[in-house]
């Protein structure tokens, strides 16, 4: 273990898996020659032009590709720019990806890897910063993750390249230059299991991506008001292990989920639901979510500032559903 | 084509005035007093005006990320462009959209885009709507080389043909698509070419000469408004800072490259034409020249001290 920052991770993820699997390649805008957040850097120079293709300005056609190339059998690594562009290429992704295998009578076989860098926070505005997850675990037939930490990073990209189905990597962009402990040799973490951040008896805080290390901020200063929270990241959207989240909340008996995409609709509803129709014999209060405002991203600092959910909004959800103890 | 010399003389302040706009932000960037993503215009401004100045009022255009220049081509003010690039509430939208967003449908800008290859089908909808409506407005769409490889502009150009709509698209081949060179992200070299997969004129034009580009957009536009249909037009180009910030540009180019360019300046070329016709005195020119960097200094003043949207304008324009 050694640590690195999470873009670097996710760059020893795909350079080690390259190296052990001749049929994966990385593919997308600037990937090879000039790659937009650094994730692939380096890897042209290794793998030559063949491994690393550079595309044209191109999301229909460059997803139509990983479809192609994977029943084809190979295993592509697309990259798209930020996640906004996906939705210029969805055809590809919902009608035709996600469908395959269940419409073919499972003939087809699609190992794919779509990475989208996602989330606000650098003035972007609102065609360069949204969280659109819940769209994507809305439609059957494609797995979600949203590693949070460097660790995470690198054992959800290694599974997600092995996994014989499309795997959607959602990378917040404020992880990126995060640092954490990551182990030299390559591992997996298998997709569908969470993880508990942080143990805690009187309420449980389910946060996703960056929302993640907001939520940990949070946990601190509930815990100088006497509140133990148990903060627990689910890592992967679809599949989701909601019985590690269960098992939480029937010991806290509070929950509040977390997210930067807007609040209707959004992935928080999913767990909400789950946990009230599971565990509502466990609730002593009702289930609440955090998460960002019904309107697109605002470009004005203040106005963005004000959208993006924070540690003082999750303190104050926590708040507002758990006597608090001094 | 002979241009009146009171319009010669707005065509140049309008060129100066983006080269100035596009320096005061870089200088803003750099400064760290406006975020965000910029990309911008300069080395570019003879297409910008060239097309611009063939239109009236009533016509659109479609801009793109790169699309301060555009915007004031067609009559966008410094003031609230600037404002809108620091957030604040004076900006063309009020701060919530930023430099990628920059609309103002009362000058016919149907906005900036922050997705490339989004711009052209918005362009012949605007056009749809002028035909629908019995007008003699045309629509005029900026895309770059890279946003050529879009299936939207190709779509959207065969939908202009078949349905005659009053449409020029105007591609911005400044040889790079972000840090890809035109070579490497399509096999054509003349953009102009791929009219013919759509049976309409196209015509490649030296970008960095206003008058060209005015006099051939402007056939295009006639052709459009006498209910012709659409035209591509390509303007061979260059930009001068990165593809996006304020570097120089040598972050994907070569030095020699970009001196290349920058030695055939629209801006010292069009100016020098004026001199030499005698459009123009060498002292009026310097004068047109201070007159814009007072009116930018003046804008980027107003703007900085434009507040931001308070908190509870979040969710104004949210209408479900
Ligand atoms: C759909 C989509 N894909 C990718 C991008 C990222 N991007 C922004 S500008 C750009 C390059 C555009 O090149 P070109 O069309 O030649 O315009 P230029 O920047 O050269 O003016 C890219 C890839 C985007 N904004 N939208
Ligand atoms: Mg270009």
């Amino acid at each position: 273990m050694r640590p690195i920052i999470y873009l670097m991770a996710l760059n020893e993820a795909l350079q080690q898996e390259m190296e052990r699997d001749p049929t994966v390649f990385v593919t997308g805008e600037d990937v090879g020659q000039h790659p937009p957040m650094g994730v692939t850097l380096g890897m042209l120079q290794k793998f030559g032009p063949q491994r690393v293709v550079d595309t044209p300005i191109s999301e229909s056609a460059i997803l139509g590709l990983a479809v192609g190339a994977a029943a084809a059998g190979l295993r592509p690594v697309v990259e798209i720019m930020f996640l906004d562009f996906l939705f210029v290429a969805f055809d590809q992704v919902i009608n035709q990806m996600a469908k395959m295998r269940y419409m073919f009578g499972g003939k087809a076989k699609l190992p794919i890897v779509v990475r989208c860098p996602c989330g606000g926070g650098y003035q972007m505005a609102a065609q360069h910063s949204q969280s659109l997850e819940a769209m994507l675990c809305h439609i059957p037939g494609l797995k979600v993750v949203m590693p949070a930490t460097p660790y995470n990073a690198k054992g959800l990209l290694t599974a997600a390249i092995r996994d014989d189905n499309p795997v959607f990597c959602l990378e917040h962009k404020k992880c990126y230059t995060m640092a954490g402990d990551v182990p030299q040799e390559q591992y997996e973490l298998p997709l569908g299991i969470a993880e508990v951040k942080r143990p805690g008896s009187d309420v449980t805080i389910v946060a996703t991506s960056y929302m993640v290390h907001e939520a940990l901020k949070a946990a601190e200063e509930l815990a100088g008001r006497g509140i133990e929270a148990e903060v627990i990241d689910p890592r992967t959207l679809l599949p989701l292990d909601m019985d590690t989240i269960l098992k939480s909340v029937r010991k806290t008996h509070r929950v509040v989920v977390v997210h930067e995409a807007v609040k209707f609709c959004g992935f928080g509803a999913e767990i909400a639901a789950q946990v009230a129709e599971a565990a509502f014999d466990a609730l002593e209060a009702p289930p609440l979510r955090v998460a960002a405002p019904f309107c697109p991203v605002p470009f004005s600092a203040p106005l963005e500032e004000a959208y993006l959910p924070n540690a003082q909004n999750i303190v104050e959800a926590v708040s507002s559903v758990t006597p608090a103890k001094a | 084509m002979d241009i009146p010399r009171e319009k010669l003389i707005e065509m140049y302040e309008r060129m100066v005035t983006i080269r100035q706009f596009e320096e005061g932000a870089a200088g803003l960037m750099r400064d760290g007093r406006i975020k965000g993503f910029i990309h911008l215009y300069a080395g570019e401004e003879a297409v910008a005006v060239g097309a611009c100045f063939t239109l009236g009022k009533d016509d659109y255009i479609a801009s793109t990320h790169r699309g301060h220049g555009h915007l004031i081509a067609k009559g966008g003010d410094p003031k609230n462009m600037y404002a809108e690039l620091f957030g604040g509430r004076d900006g063309y939208c009020h701060g919530k959209g930023g430099s990628m967003h920059i609309a103002d449908l009362d000058l016919g800008i149907l906005g900036a885009n922050g997705i490339v290859g989004a711009g052209p089908p918005i362009a012949v909808g605007a056009a749809f709507a002028a035909q629908y409506k019995g007008e003699r407005g045309v629509s005029l769409c900026f895309f770059g080389d890279g946003a050529t490889n879009q299936g939207t502009i190709h779509e959207a150009m065969n939908m202009a043909a078949v349905l005659k709509l009053p449409v020029v698209f105007i591609c911005e081949n400044n040889l790079y698509g972000e840090y890809t060179r035109q070579d490497r992200h399509q096999t054509v070299k003349d953009i102009a070419e791929r009219a013919k997969a759509y049976a309409m004129p196209g015509v490649t034009v030296d970008g960095m000469d206003v008058l060209a580009v005015h006099e051939t957009v402007g056939e295009a536009v006639e052709r459009a408004r006498r209910g012709e249909g659409p035209s591509l037009v390509e303007c061979k180009t260059y930009r001068y800072f990165d593809h996006q910030g304020v570097g120089d540009g040598v972050a994907d180019r070569s030095a020699e490259e970009i001196e290349e360019w920058r030695a055939k300046d629209a801006i010292v070329r069009f100016r020098r034409h004026l001199i030499q016709t005698e459009a123009l005195t060498e002292a009026e020119a310097e004068d047109i020249d201070r007159r814009v960097a007072a009116r930018i200094e003046k804008a980027i003043a107003f703007a900085e001290a434009s507040p931001p949207p308070t908190e509870d304008e979040l969710l104004t324009d949210v209408y479900a």
